[in-house]
């Protein structure tokens, strides 16, 4: 599905993301781990588009796709949720969901206006999947809702649910339990379980370990900006230098 | 993701719903039909046509501003070209007034897709001063192009015609200028609440999770200032046949300013706000007369009132109010 080579992006003279290498098989749940700094989020922002790598190669089923831009990659079946919540609050919840069915609705100016025929009628079915999709996502309480009314766990939710509008082949999550307690992160979990049994191919950052172990096949492990190990949880969980990188030189070698 | 086929509400539900939502614009459009039977003289007509025009113009703009979060500040510069290439094309070239309309419209239009490419890569304040250029820039060509456009002194303009059909006289103006607004409000309307409505306000939102799902930004944001700039064309090309004549201080910067003051105080990505803005701001000046010399510190008093106590312009704020009264 996708197969990253060499990819670098330095930012002044700091090396953010140095020749990553890994590749993630159709229909696998990925995680992509690392101390605060080490470059998970700037690797994310290269494969998705939001920055053009300085050197290495993005490929998607074949394709060469590095430095194209977010909404290119979109039509190749590319999604994602971000770190830094990233919704349009001026619009209301089910609209920000509906938003992610953009690219499969006619999106005419002069159709819109016209009223072109079947054009409202596909614009209520979205309206219905994107209803289901928030309560898929636990935010059935939200479908009437203002996005700007909404509290930051129920944000997070509705940020995957646009993401699973756009139908995605593979999805980004960027820290998706990032500022939720542990009932909420649990749900998370779950969800991410899900997802991964319907066939999305999910790759996802994240600093909570215990979700990280549960649900994820295989772990890249990032320090300054270089691949540090990858493997099983199992195999990550036991590599000293990953050990190291987490708790620090002396501890790790203890 | 496999969804459950969606439920269709019943059609006469769907109906009913289409009559709500369709109700203020057939109030309107009725309150503008029974308008001219107590308006008392041509005097009143003409402001009640300058009304119509002045929210037909400041819908338009709020399509770019209030909705896709994209400012403009010299959009009189397309107003006032539109009415220049119908005075030309009329007034020197002896085109028939329907014809120069059009052409006047696709080429304000090219000008405003070949502007677009370059400014709407700019954001915030470089934005606002890039349009507030091209405003002034269009100001200046007006008034300097003295063979063509007859300079500071301006041009007249022949009345309109079309299939041999003369209008003239402020009644006939009322009815094609309260049309038009009706129509702006109805199209407005349309495009705001579909998905080619929904990625330009998603834009103004997020650009970055809008992308992310495949919104192309800079393609939107383009088309919506060609829509709005060919909008501000056309009512320019029908402005300049009403009024008969044309000065470069239709395309100048304070007629740029007075739009967006009309969007900003009726009320940002609303379309009803930016009618009760254009309404306001035009009136303002009739109404104040009275104070003769201090109706220019009366309207500013009332602007920065305005936005102290109602900041998201008049209509979403009052709207709010309601809606927080009936919970």
């Amino acid at each position: 599905m996708l197969r990253v080579e060499g990819l670098t992006k330095r930012f002044g003279g700091v090396d953010a993301v140095s020749q990553v290498s890994f590749a993630v098989p159709e229909g696998a749940i990925h995680a992509v781990i690392g101390p605060n700094g080490a470059g998970k989020t700037t690797l994310f922002n290269l494969i998705t588009g939001v920055y053009a790598p300085d050197s290495g190669s993005i490929r998607l089923r074949g394709e060469e796709v590095a430095g194209l831009a977010p909404e290119s990659l979109a039509r190749r079946g590319v999604s994602r949720t971000f770190q830094n919540l990233q919704v349009s609050m001026n619009l209301s919840a089910i609209e920000n969901v509906m938003i992610g069915a953009h690219l499969r609705l006619n999106s005419s100016l002069l159709a819109a206006m016209a009223r072109w025929k079947g054009l409202a009628a596909r614009d209520r079915a979205a309206r219905e999947e994107a209803a289901e999709l928030l309560a898929f996502v636990g935010c059935g309480a939200y479908v009437g809702a203002e996005a700007r009314s909404m509290p930051y766990g129920a944000l997070k939710r509705l940020e995957i649910a646009r993401a699973l509008a756009a139908e995605p082949k593979l999805l980004f999550l960027d820290e998706p339990a990032a500022g939720l307690n542990h009932t909420e992160t649990d749900e998370i979990e779950d969800l991410i379980g899900e997802l991964g049994r319907r066939g999305v191919t999910i790759v996802l950052v994240e600093h909570d370990m215990k979700l990280v172990m549960n649900v994820s096949q295989h772990i890249v492990v990032l320090d300054y900006g270089k691949k540090l190990a990858e493997g099983t949880p199992e195999e990550v969980r036991r590599n000293p230098e990953v050990i190291a990188a987490y708790l620090g030189a002396e501890n790790g070698e203890a | 993701m496999t969804v459950a086929s969606p439920r269709t509400p019943p059609l006469s539900s769907r109906a009913a719903a289409w009559a709500s939502a369709r109700a203020p614009t057939f109030a309107f459009a009725a309150a503008l039909i029974v308008l001219p039977s107590i308006l008392p003289n041509a005097y009143y007509f003409d402001v009640a046509i300058r009304v119509a025009i002045n929210a037909t113009l400041a819908i338009a703009l709020n399509l770019l501003i209030g909705y896709t979060g994209q400012i403009s500040l010299g959009h009189a510069a397309f107003f006032g070209l539109g009415a220049y290439g119908s005075a030309i094309l009329v007034g020197e070239f002896g085109w028939p007034p329907g014809a120069a309309l059009v052409v006047s419209a696709a080429l304000v239009g090219a000008l405003a897709y070949v502007v677009a490419r370059v400014i709407l890569r700019l954001e915030g304040h470089y934005l606002a001063m890039a349009t507030l250029g091209l405003g002034v820039i269009a100001s200046i060509a007006l008034t300097n192009e003295v063979g063509l456009t007859g300079g500071p002194d301006g041009m007249s303009v022949p009345d309109f015609s079309i299939l041999g059909l003369r209008v003239a006289g402020e009644k006939a103006w009322y009815w094609i200028f309260a049309a038009a607004l009706v129509a702006a409000i109805v199209l407005a309307g349309n495009l705001v609440d579909s998905p080619a409505g929904r990625a330009l306000r998603a834009l103004h939102g997020s650009q970055t999770a809008a992308r992310s799902v495949g919104v192309d930004a800079s393609a939107f944001k383009t088309r919506v200032f060609v829509l709005s700039a060919t909008a501000a064309a056309i009512m320019g090309s029908l402005y300049a046949h009403y009024e008969g004549f044309v000065t470069p201080g239709l395309a100048a910067f304070p007629k740029s300013v007075q739009l967006v003051t009309m969007v900003v105080v009726g009320g940002m990505a609303s379309i009803w706000g930016s009618v009760l803005g254009a309404a306001l701001l035009s009136l303002a000046p009739e109404l104040l007369a009275r104070f003769e010399g201090y109706e220019t510190l009366a309207f500013g008093a009332i602007l920065v009132a305005t936005m102290i106590f109602l900041p998201r312009g008049i209509a979403p704020s009052l709207s709010a109010r309601l809606r927080r009264k009936e919970s």
